[in-house]
């Protein structure tokens, strides 16, 4: 299986270790990623210029269908943006012809004849629990995660097509194959506040400080997440501006296919966990040895 | 005399201008931290910085750079390969003719002993130089007129430049065509060195005419073979040691081939004497330009690559980085590769302002970062460039002379906040808040569903109209997580979600754009999931921030 591999923007410079640690596990899941140049899926500049961020993402689409490939990303915003998007333009013809012509300038043409996955999704239904559990070599122990979700992957449920908006269960799944318990926690299909971090930091604050207080009081060691803008959330922002110069941090947030790459039995170090700002070592005290 | 006058002034203007552009490397201010450390200090750390690496082995990368990154310029040629034999061809062919021709009596007449400028090798050779300054300028105009990125961002100075070479580059080609055929050049050289009786000199004349492209104003007696055997003695002992064949002169013997027909007219309205003029003033423009030009590049690149090369974000002292960044703006080539590559530039196609694209962004803060005075339109222009990028480090990457431009733009918002511009969404909920804030506070005021059909002029999203459908459940705001944030929401947010749908289905936008809320909205789309009518709040909320910003940025015009 193959996918054209969207990254994103953030992920190069801010969160590095997210595509290293993705790269690692996929290959060691024999799913084969191509990498295209692409553009930016207009997710940012959607609050201020709707077309832009329609174009941004209609190129995208556009460039994985001449090379017939689907999409696969690790970022829930941008899953969330070009799922959006496509669904603008299956459902209306005139804004279809509209983006069209500009992208004809490339020589490029939305069709809408492929699918967009985000890398759980991928994980999920095209490589399955029974493949993954396989290749489980170290499987955790007693360790407590506090899964979540993120909204854009979730909301809105009839655009976006992820899992069960309001019981969802494929995160939890995919994060208990490792071996670990998934927690209940009440905030856990909450937003992360990424969205308002540079437009309202006290209020993007808030959010975070009461979702993370939840994750820890459910009695969790770590968060979970597999979304670009909510690793910074929780990792960098908690680290530089919840912490502060106490250094009090709430609980640590660890990306996916890093909880999963240390039961497969991968390098910490390769993995990036060296590079979270706030290091999630304390994953390394519940992995059993190896079988 | 004029020759040796327009050099000094040109050289004159030149130390001057390189003072400025070095001085301001010293002065210009970007990011916050520049407020704080002066020009001295940026000085003596520079200074001390300098040595430090080159008394270390930090030398080697500097050594390595310069092998890799300013003689093969491996990052051009990363980017496209096109370019970089575009550039290869204009920075040799360039960089050779100024060292082997326009400095021969300092380079080429000490180094070879039997250096003439019209005997081989050096002749070939200044033509093969030529030549290749010619094919890269060819490709560049090429390249800025057929490739779609290019062609947006080319502004007059990049032609001035291309102009200006082409003109100096054509100028000698001309000039060299012209002697080729000057028969009075002939009369002259011959007067001085040659010692001949009139059969030789006949002779002479007929093998020049022959083999040497001459075009004499009356045709040559002599011209059977025993003529041109003579004539090639003569050539021999007189001329040979200087002159090798001129079709070795490929450019100029092919153009003195084309002019020959009016070679004689063009000779006695001595056109090379003017062409000689024309030669050296358009290099001598040239050099008093370079400071002050795209051309200044050729010593500032380097200067980049060396200092991103050895200067590591975590260790370097402060100051270096402040004049690191001024010395940056310089080194930019406008060579537009980061535009080419830039995440954003697509969105440049939707919404005209060039400062979206790096290359124009980094033209934008040079102008601020100098002291120019911008006028307001002009900075929000400026800051609207600024927050479109998503810092995603590509042109970073890609940048062939490796400025750090990530590290620019970050302290340019820094500069603009100073200024009063903020992120864009930001700046428009502040101007908002201020002009529309109050209007439902007023209790007594009457409420009056305003003229006009929102419902068909929300088209944006394109699923905007569905506010219409909204029956007031009130289940929007209570499954939002910003609403629940605040102990009293329609204190800090005005009004709420369900409030604001039904100010839409009034008519009453300015009522529902004052609001916080719309730019509170942390687009989770719990609202819209939760709906039991199907009214796409989220997309509502999306299409009201879109229009308080069309409307907003559309005032100013």
């Amino acid at each position: 299986m193959k996918f054209a591999l969207f990254l994103g923007c953030k992920i190069p410079y801010f969160v590095p270790q997210y595509e290293t640690s993705m790269r690692m596990v996929l290959k060691a899941l024999e799913i084969g990623l191509e990498d295209v140049e692409f553009n930016c899926c207009g997710y940012p500049v959607r609050n201020l210029h709707e077309r832009s961020y329609v174009l941004s993402s209609a190129r995208i689409l556009a460039l994985s269908e001449s090379r017939n490939l689907g999409i696969l990303t690790p970022c829930k915003c941008c899953y969330g943006s070009l799922k959006k998007a496509q669904y603008l333009l299956e459902n209306h013809p005139n804004l279809r012809d509209e983006i069209n012509e500009s992208l004809a300038d490339e020589n490029l043409k939305y069709e809408g004849r492929i699918e967009v996955k985000h890398l759980l999704s991928v994980l999920f239904h095209d490589v399955g629990l029974s493949v993954i559990k396989e290749k489980i070599t170290n499987p955790y122990e007693g360790l407590k995660i506090a899964t979540h979700y993120g909204c854009h992957a979730l909301r809105p449920s009839k655009v976006v097509q992820f899992d069960d908006p309001l019981a969802p269960t494929l995160f939890d799944r995919l994060v208990e194959v490792t071996g670990a318990e998934s927690v209940d926690w009440s905030l856990k299909l909450q937003c992360c506040g990424n969205p308002l971090w540079g437009k309202n930091d006290a209020l993007s604050l808030d959010l975070s400080v009461k979702k993370l207080e939840d994750a820890a009081e459910s009695g969790a060691h770590a968060l979970c997440v597999a979304c670009t803008y909510c690793q910074i959330q929780f990792d960098t922002v908690q680290k530089e501006h919840i912490a502060g110069k106490a250094s009090k941090v709430i609980l640590p947030s660890i990306l996916y296919p890093q909880l999963l790459g240390l039961a497969m039995g991968m390098d910490p170090g390769a993995l990036g966990m060296d590079v979270n700002k706030i290091k999630p070592d304390v994953i390394l005290d519940f992995i059993s040895s190896s079988d | 005399m004029l020759f040796s006058i327009s050099l000094y002034v040109a050289l004159v203007i030149f130390g001057i201008g390189i003072c400025v552009r070095i001085a301001s490397w010293f002065r210009y201010r970007i990011g916050n931290e520049a407020q704080a450390i002066s020009s001295g200090e940026r000085v003596s750390a520079a200074i001390s910085g300098t040595l430090r690496v080159i008394f270390s082995t930090k030398i080697l990368t500097l050594i390595k750079v310069f092998f890799l990154d300013v003689l093969f310029q491996r990052k051009v040629l990363k980017e496209d390969v096109v370019r970089w034999i575009m550039h290869m061809c204009i920075f040799y062919g360039f960089m050779l003719l100024l060292l082997m021709h326009a400095l021969e009596n300092f380079i080429s007449v000490p180094l070879f002993t039997n250096y003439y400028a019209t005997v081989n090798p050096f002749l070939f050779l200044r033509n093969l130089f030529g030549a290749l300054v010619i094919l890269g300028l060819v490709i560049a105009i090429g390249r800025r007129m057929f490739v779609p990125g290019m062609r947006q961002t080319t502004r007059p100075m990049d032609i001035y430049l291309v102009a200006l070479v082409g003109i100096i580059l054509v100028s000698g080609i001309f000039l060299e065509a012209t002697k080729i055929v000057s028969h009075t050049s002939f009369q002259e050289m011959v007067d001085e060195w040659a010692v001949l009786d009139d059969d030789e000199l006949e002779s002479l004349k007929a093998y020049w005419a022959a083999d040497f492209g001459v075009v004499f104003p009356e045709p040559v007696a002599a011209r059977d073979s025993d003529a041109l055997e003579m004539g090639k003695e003569a050539h021999e002992m007189s001329c040979a040691s200087c002159h090798s064949k001129p079709t070795w002169a490929f450019l100029s013997y092919g153009v003195s081939k084309g002019i020959s027909p009016i070679a004689v007219t063009l000779t006695n309205a001595r056109s090379q004497v003017w062409l000689w003029y024309l030669h050296f003033l358009a290099s001598f423009v040239a050099l008093a330009y370079l400071p002050f030009s795209k051309l200044f590049h050729m010593l500032s690149s380097p200067v980049s690559l060396f200092a991103n090369a050895v200067m590591d974000p975590s260790t370097s002292a402060t100051a270096n980085v402040l004049t690191r960044r001024a010395m940056e703006l310089d080194a930019c080539t406008h060579c537009a590769a980061c535009s080419l590559h830039c995440s954003v530039g697509v969105v440049f196609r939707q919404i005209p302002n060039e400062t979206i694209l790096p290359s124009e962004k980094l033209i934008s803060l040079k102008a601020m970062a100098s002291g120019k005075q911008l006028d307001d339109k002009e900075l929000r222009r400026i800051q609207q460039g600024s927050y479109i990028c998503t810092s995603c480090y590509r042109c970073t990457s890609v940048c062939p002379v490796g400025i750090n431009l990530q590290d620019l733009w970050l302290s340019m918002r820094e500069d603009l906040l100073r200024e009063g511009y903020p992120e864009n969404a930001a700046w428009a909920r502040r101007i908002l808040a201020d002009r529309l804030g109050g209007q439902l506070r007023d209790k007594e005021a009457t409420v009056t569903p305003a003229a006009g059909d929102l419902q068909k002029d929300m088209t944006v999203s394109l699923q905007a109209e569905t506010f219409s459908s909204c029956f007031e459940c009130q289940t929007c705001t209570n499954v939002c997580p910003v609403v629940n944030n605040y102990e009293n929401p329609r204190e800090t947010l005005g009004l709420l979600p369900h409030q604001i749908m039904h100010s839409l289905g009034l008519g009453l936008e300015n009522e529902a754009l004052g609001n916080q809320m719309i730019w509170d909205c942390l687009t989770c789309y719990m609202c819209q999931e939760h709906c039991p009518q199907g009214v796409q709040v989220t997309d509502v909320l999306y299409e009201l921030k879109n229009r308080a910003y069309t409307r907003l940025t559309e005032e100013e015009g």
